[in-house]
This record gives C-alpha cells, sequence and structure tokens, in this order.
C-alpha cells in the first residue's frame, strides 16, 4: 500500500488546539498545501490576528508575526512594503476583521496592498464565548444576542466580501466554506487565485471562508456544517465576487 | 477488481468530532468506546474491508488525525 494523504511540510508538528470539529483545522490544512503547492514555505510570513486562531504562529512552519487585535492587515503592510519578495498573507476570525479591525482591512484593500488575508467566518467571537460578530447572522443566537439577532437593536450582517469587492485595490475576493470535499475543493482553487493577486502584484487577495463554531453554537460538528449550508450561506452567498483575471480577459491587458 | 485502502488514526490527534465517520461513503469508520489521554472517544475502522482510499474522511478531518493507504487494484472481484 502507498500513502495517499500526508500532513503539509507548511506546519509544524503541533498538534491543533482547537474544539473538536472546529473547522479552523481543515483552514489551517489547505493553506499549508496550497504554501507547500506554491513553494512558498521558507519564504512566506504570516501573521497571526487575535481570536482561536491566534496561536496560528505555533502551527505553520513559517515566519510568523502576531498582531494586536484588528492590526493583521496594518502589520502585513509594513512587512510586505519592507520585505517584498516575501509572501505575505494574514490569519483573521470575523470578530477581529469585520469588527474591531475593520477600518485596517477596508484602507489595506483600498490602498490595493499586495497581501493575501484569510479571513474566517465563523459569526460569533469564538475565543471570548460566542458574542455576537458583525457577521452574526439575523435571527442567530449569541451569548449577547440570547433571543437572537435583529435588525432594529444590531443591524444587519456585515456582507464583507461584497463590500470588498467594490474597491479598485482588491484584486480578487471569494467566499467559500469547507463543508464537504467538494467545497474543500473550491476554497483551495480560491486560495491559490488569492495567491496568484499578489505573487502578480495585481493587489489584496480575500478569501473569507464560513467555518463553524460548534461549541458557541450549541450544535454537535456535523449539524454545525448543515447549519452552514442551509443557513449561513443563504446570508452569505459563496461565489467569486472579484477576480483579476476577468479584469484583464475583459481590459485586454 | 477493486482497490483496497486502509486509514491509520493517531489516537492522540482525534478528537472524536465525527466528521470522517458521518463523511466515509462505504460506513467504514466509528466512534470505538477507547479514549486518549485528553479523554476523546477516538475513531476506529469497523468495517476495515470496505476501505477503498477513496481519502474523505482525511479531508474533512481538522485534526490530521487521519492517514489514508491505498493499494493498487487488487485481483478480488468487488
Ligand atoms: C483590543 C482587544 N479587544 C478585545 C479583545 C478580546 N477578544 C479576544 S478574541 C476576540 C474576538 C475573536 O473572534 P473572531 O475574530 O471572530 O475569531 P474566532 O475566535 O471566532 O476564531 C475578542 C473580542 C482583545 N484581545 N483585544
Ligand atoms: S471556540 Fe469556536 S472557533 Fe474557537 S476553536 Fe472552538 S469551535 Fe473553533
Amino acid at each position: 500500500m502507498r500513502q495517499v494523504t500526508a500532513k503539509p511540510k507548511a506546519l509544524t508538528n503541533a498538534p491543533f488546539h482547537y474544539c473538536p470539529g472546529c473547522t479552523h483545522g481543515i483552514i489551517h490544512r489547505l493553506l499549508a498545501e496550497t504554501l507547500d503547492e506554491f513553494g512558498l514555505t521558507e519564504n512566506a510570513i504570516g501573521i497571526a490576528s487575535v481570536g482561536c486562531s491566534v496561536f496560528a504562529y505555533d502551527y505553520f512552519n513559517c515566519d510568523m508575526q502576531q498582531a494586536a487585535h484588528g492590526r493583521a492587515p496594518a502589520v502585513a503592510t509594513g512587512i510586505k512594503r519592507v520585505r517584498p519578495q516575501n509572501f505575505v498573507f494574514t490569519y483573521q476570525g470575523d470578530g477581529d476583521l469585520g469588527s474591531i479591525g475593520i477600518g485596517e482591512t477596508i484602507h489595506a484593500a483600498n490602498r490595493g496592498e499586495n497581501i493575501t488575508i484569510i479571513f474566517v467566518n465563523n459569526a460569533v467571537y469564538g475565543m471570548t464565548g460566542g458574542q455576537m460578530a458583525p457577521t452574526t447572522l439575523l435571527g442567530q443566537k449569541s451569548s449577547t444576542t440570547p433571543t437572537g439577532r435583529s435588525i432594529g437593536e444590531h443591524g444587519y450582517p456585515l456582507p464583507v466580501s461584497e463590500l470588498l469587492q467594490a474597491l479598485p485595490g482588491a484584486a480578487y475576493v471569494a467566499r467559500t466554506t469547507v463543508t464537504s470535499p467538494s467545497q474543500i475543493r473550491i476554497t483551495k482553487r480560491a486560495l491559490a487565485q488569492a495567491f496568484q493577486a499578489q505573487i502578480q502584484g495585481r493587489g489584496l487577495g480575500l478569501v473569507e471562508i464560513l467555518s463553524t463554531c460548534p461549541v458557541n453554537w450549541h450544535m454537535d460538528p456535523v449539524e454545525a456544517l448543515t447549519f452552514i449550508n442551509e443557513e449561513m450561506v443563504a446570508q452569505f452567498p459563496l461565489g467569486v465576487f472579484k477576480d483579476f483575471d476577468e479584469e484583464v480577459a475583459r481590459d485586454g491587458k | 477488481m477493486r482497490i483496497k485502502g486502509r486509514v491509520d488514526v493517531e489516537p492522540e490527534l482525534c478528537k472524536g468530532c465525527g466528521l470522517c465517520v458521518a463523511f466515509c461513503p462505504r460506513k467504514v469508520l466509528a466512534l470505538a468506546d477507547e479514549v486518549n489521554s485528553k479523554g476523546y472517544r477516538i475513531v476506529a475502522q469497523v468495517k476495515p474491508e470496505e476501505c477503498n482510499g477513496c481519502t474523505i474522511c482525511a479531508q474533512m478531518c481538522p485534526d490530521i488525525a487521519l492517514t489514508v493507504w491505498r493499494s493498487g487494484r487488487s485481483k478480488e472481484a468487488v
């Protein structure tokens, strides 16, 4: 028999600390596989955010920095400008990127920074106990919206990908999920294209990945995947919102 | 003729989340009564003869606890 699956080289041997069934682990693996496939594991510099993925610096086998809550795109900007020869990525949750860090996110995209953002949207603040995030669904119960999010009291869920695609500096913006092997393949293709945006110097690449938080959603891990497929995708439609390649084709550049 | 597979489970990495159990198309896997040092029930091959090494379990595993092996085509009939 021959071995047909293996841990990517871009991951260390540290076991993930995530809760059972949390799809942060799947997303880590896909990102690591993509780093390996692009031959960037030695060259990359990653920025961990604040949230459950704060320990990403222990898991990725490349240089890592950890940024204050929400500031990863600003830190990535600085690193990429000083070291343009390095591949620079951030890995951020929706509380980090969409709430306290939305300013950094919008301005980094608007400046067209050549960085790649992995945006893990699990609709809650996972690390701190499942409080409402900007991306909490309408009607969704969280520890700070015990009767469900309402428009009148809490406003609408923040559609980060739809917002960013409007900015000329954003080269690639897609929303995917990891709820099945086929969705995992689509996510990997999106990561590859977001990598290309940076490699080709096109501007900011962002992949928003709908991810589970079974513990704070009070669901078992399989139910949590169903929740994404049935509830979350209805309010956060999947798809490619912007692709520099299409612009190339249209403009004939 | 059919392809045979095998799944190796790293017991200390498995958290018993059950995603592999739910996704295995041939019902090869189930949670065992055995627990690891963290107290998680770990997954086991309950129908190892059914495994064809498709790798779906490993793709869905958030903890890279599963390693899949596959043989070339075996002589057995399906
Ligand atoms: C400046 C600052 N404000 C607040 C916090 C508390 N805090 C830690 S993690 C977090 C939210 C994390 O949620 P998210 O980014 O969605 O990531 P997840 O844990 O869900 O993966 C907050 C508010 C902090 N660490 N620093
Ligand atoms: S709290 Fe939620 S996001 Fe954080 S590790 Fe647990 S399941 Fe994952």
